[in-house]
């Protein structure tokens, strides 16, 4: 028998690109843990990713994992940490080989192994698929990818827990991926520590609920807590989260000792729902979580178990995400002061709009919103508020169109407003602002024969 | 007499695409059916009304005193496209809290 561990430890250590760079170095020398998981990949993130490809070959994934690797490899070499990350993007071997020369300024002589998963770019294959009948039909509206597919950017199908499972097991300390999905990160690790096949729905469930608690970070302890929000302690100090899980399937979520944030009962269950759709049908590549079996638990302070999820066999399907170009936007806005404040910014907006319509800009929507009165809230807002005491309100006008030229237009109707427009006006020391182009997301779900997930080990 | 949700539950939302979720959880487990048999998805629709453009789904989790809502069409196509300040639909959750429901003394 090989000798499996009664508990492994996942930590999440970034729950996108731009999380906090503290917390990665935190979590792999603030105490004991066996993994190390980040994920790097919004879904536009991989569009911005394949330009960057597209203008240097050698581009094309997160660097700022680098830096991190450099920054906590001597600690995870030290203490036989395994990484596991989705930093790759869209060129996952470029993104190993720049951990790898980061790697040689410790002196490893060859003995960290690196894995690298790739398969789940589809955007050379994406023609021969469409051609095959495969057409990729947009989840939300039911349209055929061949509408746009003049406008693809990029298209990666998201990958399970499997090859990650297989780069650990072909003794990859490092695991770099593609669009590996966020629950396959923490996943990965489990499967492989206890020995989990990958029929077992139980398991399977259990650490993708696992995933999804850490993958957003200290989303899970504290952070962007609504419950009891004032009283969480030492939000500077932060703790993200770990997964203590046994083979079983249980496991508690904790966090270093000394860290800050709070792991309760509100904690983990504002992450749970977080994003959720039908709760009884989490659908991974892995399986099928049932949201509705999960127990919690508050075992000790900033200890919580889950127990009792159950799980349903994987489908034959893969989600595919394809990032497309869709047109333009740009947002404008201006500051109106009291008295008056939400009526001024009201007027400007109906002398903006009456300006637009004037010059024949068509746009395909123009969005209003008064920051300060009903941005986020809308009307629901305003019944609750004494408007004439309102300070400030902040005008935001935004448009968007299929071309540039009305979008340009509009970013030049905004300063006019300064001088020929309503009084007390303030807060344009931005300047105009830009058309920006929009990268727009089309989801869809291919068989998951059709692809092939690889993996290769580079030895640094 | 009535009571805000925001003195009930609390809350988080998230994005799908032009979808928006919210989860709304009670703050003590004793007023989960109170939230069950008031907080409708038709009630949330009326709430939401002229806020969101499709309708709106219920999903119960009684193991985490939560009900799960769905509101579709909710963020101007969300996600890139979507010209809101909360195109990721982060702040719906607390939107709904300021719905007010009856309980008994």
């Amino acid at each position: 028998m090989t000798g499996r561990p009664t508990t492994v430890r996942v930590a999440g250590g970034q729950g996108f690109w731009g999380d906090w760079l503290e917390a990665p170095y935190r979590q792999v020398t603030g105490g004991p843990v066996d993994y190390l998981m980040m994920d790097y990949l919004a879904e536009v993130t991989m569009s911005i990713l394949q330009k960057q490809k597209s203008r240097d070959p050698a581009r094309g994934y997160a660097t700022d994992f680098v830096t991190q690797m450099e920054r906590i490899l001597p600690a995870v070499v030290e203490r036989g940490i395994k990484v596991t990350a989705n930093a790759g993007g869209v060129n996952p071997r470029a993104c190993a080989m720049a951990v790898a020369a980061a790697a040689e300024k410790l002196r490893l002589n060859g003995t960290l192994k690196i894995g690298v998963v790739t398969g789940d770019d589809l955007l050379g294959r994406l023609d021969g698929l469409l051609a095959r009948g495969h057409d990729l039909k947009n989840l939300d509206t039911g349209r055929p990818l061949k509408d746009v597919r003049d406008q693809v950017l990029s298209a990666n199908a998201y990958l399970g827990a499997g090859p990650v499972v297989e780069a650990l097991q072909r003794g990859a300390q490092v695991v770099i991926t593609g669009r590996v999905t966020d629950t396959g990160l923490t996943l990965g690790p489990l499967m492989h520590a206890f020995g989990w096949t990958s029929d077992a729905w139980d398991q399977i469930a259990a650490g993708t609920v696992a995933g999804h608690i850490i993958e957003c970070g200290a989303q899970c302890s504290g952070g962007n807590c609504l419950y009891d929000w004032k009283r969480i302690p030492d939000m500077a100090n932060i703790g993200y989260p770990i997964v203590e899980a046994r083979a079983d399937g249980s496991f508690d979520i904790v966090k270093h000792p000394g860290t800050g944030g709070r792991i309760d009962i509100a904690s983990v269950t504002e992450q749970l729902v977080y994003e959720m759709g039908d709760p009884r049908a989490y659908i991974t590549p892995d399986g099928v979580a049932d949201f509705t079996t999960i127990q919690l638990s508050q075992v000790s302070k900033d200890r919580v178990r889950v127990s009792g999820v159950r799980g349903k066999a994987a489908t034959d399907k893969l989600k595919v995400s394809v990032a497309y170009f869709y047109g333009y936007k740009a947002v404008g806005t201006l500051v109106y002061s009291w008295p008056d404040a939400l009526e001024k910014a009201k007027a400007a907006d109906r002398i903006l709009r009456e300006r637009l319509d004037a010059l024949g800009l068509k746009f395909e929507a123009i969005h209003t919103e008064f920051v300060g009165a009903d941005a986020t809230h809308g009307p629901l807002a305003l019944k609750d508020v004494d408007v004439a005491a309102i300070p400030e309100v902040q005008l935001r006008v935004g448009v968007r169109a299929r071309d540039e030229a009305p979008v340009d237009r509009f970013t030049r109707e905004i300063a006019p407003l300064i001088l020929n427009g309503p009084p007390s006006v303030t807060g344009f020391a931005g300047g105009r602002p830009k058309p920006e182009e929009i990268v727009a997301y089309w989801p869809a779900l291919i068989d998951k024969k059709m692809v092939q997930p690889a993996v290769e080990l580079i030895e640094a | 007499m009535k009571k805000r949700l925001v003195d009930l539950a609390h809350a988080r939302s998230g994005d799908k695409g032009d979808t928006a979720n919210i989860g709304l959880i009670a703050l003590k487990p004793k007023d989960y059916p109170l939230l069950v048999k008031q907080v409708t998805a038709a009630r949330v629709a009326r709430h939401f009304k002229g806020m969101i453009k499709g309708p709106v789904e219920r999903f119960e989790l009684p193991n985490l005193y939560a009900l799960n809502f769905l509101l579709h069409g909710a963020l101007d196509g969300g996600g890139t496209i979507s010209l809101k300040t909360d195109a990721q639909g982060k702040v719906f959750s607390t939107a709904l809290l300021r719905m007010e429901i009856e309980v008994k003394q």
